[in-house]
């Protein structure tokens, strides 16, 4: 019997079997930031037992609340920024090198196909765009991983999602999963890794990828997982090259984490995308979703594009395309929030900074910020949010907010009419 | 600590309580457990549930419906339930990090049957609800008044072996 690409993962990194099911895992990568690392660090110093198991497979950052707002999150930042000097924590990215975690590690090139990643923040599903076993832990399970390197979890039942068809214009990644999850439910793939495949998925970038997978775990998911290919190993290429001749050897090498054809599957679903069109959700759970035109017309006080769902290079692109010389609707503000540094200055570099800003944008800096609430654009009881993010629970944006979840280009076409909009239906 | 299972509950009737209700994101900016006390459930939605009210504050467990504690990844969310004395959550079903959460902390997340679950919000109408949890036997009893129901409840012999340890870094530290 073949296997998932989550069962290979496993199988290469067993550190321990303390009970039948339970696997032990050797972890590549513990990632860490400010929100859910101070009380693990912390707790390590209570025990006496402030170490590091590998410094270099340890990356932190200060991403969600930067530059700090108050004196309780300048605290966690010093606690977390103190701890990685302490432990010569080399990948350690603080003001004017910092951005929302899930898209600067990968940036970085920190993630390579059959990886083992862990990081106390649900998001990390993200990762498995690479073909990686991501998934996002608590400060517990952080805390053992920073110490000892390992991560226990269940064995990997895998769903595998097939996008079949093809995206038609103007409907992207964002759309695609949104599509699934709403078919899924929130808890439909709980204790399973959701591994996409299918020639939507082929024709992905790697940012789109990333949005893909980084909503796995608003399905309940533990890892999303693309299989590793050309695209993968193009995006890894200038962090690979020392290690392979050539871009082929790479794959070929890659290709060994890839599902077996005759793999055993939990569930199999098939979707064909070619239909549908943008979708968007309502209410307070990211499972009710529906195609954009169900809720056009639907007001809106603030407009949001960023987070590690959709706050990289392409994303900024398309909403850009669409505000290009135009101007937001006078009763929205609008915010854009670039994921890391680099994206920042890609952006400036190509002009979508000055679009965004003479379209009446306010720019943040590279930060989390808004998305969960805790600064940059936090909502007033009442108001509605039109947002690129990952989650439409209440309060999540600001207690009594609405957040209506969406795409770049479906935020930027509703920011210049102050009503949820089809980008299509822009004149 | 020593944690204690059992006690008063505290019924939560609703599936897909999220982390954001359990404990709101403004929050973790604290860096005690301790500091969380007084924010639990505070964003909850549902209908005639009071978060300041004496009936959370005495309560030792918590009842509720399916995928508890959706969401963020946050310990925050079982922390916030520990401070409060609450050792042991019954839910039909949990999100995976939460569950792992519990158990990681050495508290006890049980998993009942629908229809068991069903049972208990069936005789929570017939007043304050008591629970006994007998973790080697597997065995919950809940009673209200002169009613009451057992039931056996499954858990993985890791999870059990966490909970007996007292937690995951107890466990791991004394195995890795
Ligand atoms: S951008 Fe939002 S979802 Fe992503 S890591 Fe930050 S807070 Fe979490």
């Amino acid at each position: 019997m073949g296997q998932t690409t989550a069962e290979k993962i496993f199988k290469a990194h067993l550190r321990d079997e303390p009970f039948p099911g339970t696997r032990v895992l050797d972890i590549d990568r513990v990632l860490c930031h400010e929100i859910t690392t101070p009380v693990a660090i912390a707790d390590l110093q209570w025990r006496g037992k402030d170490r590091v198991f590998d410094k270099t497979k340890i990356k932190a950052v200060i991403d969600h609340v930067t530059p700090s707002k108050d004196s309780k999150t300048a605290l966690q930042a010093k606690m977390l920024r103190d701890w990685a000097r302490r432990h010569d924590i080399n990948d350690f990215f603080d003001i004017g090198h910092n951005g929302v975690c899930h898209a600067i590690f990968p940036e970085k090139g920190y993630i390579r196909p059959g990886f083992t990643v862990i990081m106390g923040d649900s998001h990390t599903c993200t990762h498995g765009a690479f073909g990686a076993f991501a998934a996002g832990v608590g400060t517990t399970d952080l805390e053992v991983g920073m110490l000892k390197g390992v991560c226990a979890f269940r064995e990997p039942k895998t769903i595998r999602v097939n996008l079949n068809g093809k995206l038609a214009k103007g409907v992207y990644a964002k759309d695609a999963i949104l599509y699934v999850i709403g078919q899924l439910g929130v808890n439909g793939a709980t204790d399973r890794v959701i591994e996409f495949h299918g020639p939507v998925v082929e024709v992905m970038t790697m940012d789109a990828r990333m949005t893909l997978c980084n909503m796995a775990i608003e399905a309940g998911g533990t890892s999303g997982i693309c299989q590793p290919d050309a695209v993968t190993v193009d995006y890894l290429w200038p962090f690979i090259q020392d290690e392979f001749a050539s871009k082929e050897a790479a794959l070929a090498d890659y290709s060994q984490w890839r599902a077996d054809a005759d793999a055993d599957y939990d569930r199999v679903l098939d979707f064909d995308l070619s239909a549908i069109g943008p979708q968007v959700t309502f209410d307070y759970k990211p499972d009710c979703v529906k195609p954009v035109s169900a809720l056009a017309g639907t007001r809106v006080d603030q407009v949001y594009i960023g987070s590690c769902t959709n706050g990289r290079l392409e994303d900024l692109r398309v909403a850009a395309e669409i505000l290009k010389g135009k101007q937001i609707a006078a009763t929205v503000r609008g915010i854009v929030s670039p994921a890391t540094p680099k994206i920042f200055q890609e952006a400036m570099q190509e002009g979508l900074i000055d679009i965004f800003m003479q379209a009446g944008f306010c720019v943040t800096n590279p930060t989390c910020g808004a998305c969960l609430g805790m600064s940059n654009g936090v909502l007033a009881e009442g108001e509605v949010c039109a947002s690129t993010t990952n989650r439409n629970f209440s309060g999540r944006m600001g207690k009594g907010g609405m957040v209506h979840l969406m795409s770049p280009a479906t935020a930027a076409a509703t920011a210049l009419t102050g009503v949820i909009t089809d980008a299509a239906t822009l004149s | 600590m020593k944690k204690i299972f059992g006690g008063p509950a505290i019924c939560l009737d609703r599936s897909d309580i999220n982390t954001d209700e359990i404990i709101p994101a403004k929050y973790l900016t604290e860096v005690t457990k301790e500091a969380l006390t007084p924010y639990i459930l505070e964003d909850l939605i549902l209908d005639g549930f009071d978060p300041k009210s004496e009936k959370l504050k005495s309560a030792r467990v918590v009842i509720t419906r399916d995928n508890f504690g959706c969401g963020s990844s946050r310990e925050h969310a079982p922390w916030v339930f520990e401070v409060n004395n609450i050792h042991t959550i019954i839910a039909e079903s949990y999100a995976r990090i939460f569950r792992q959460n519990m158990f990681n902390c050495g508290m006890l997340a049980i998993e009942l049957k629908k229809e068991q679950i069903d049972a208990l919000f069936t005789l929570a109408k017939k007043g304050a609800v008591t629970v006994e949890i007998d973790l080697p036997a597997q065995k919950v009893v809940a009673a209200a008044g002169d009613k009451k129901e057992s039931f056996s409840f499954a858990i993985s012999p890791f999870d059990k072996a966490l909970v007996e340890a007292g937690g995951w870094v107890e466990f791991a530290d004394a195995r890795y």
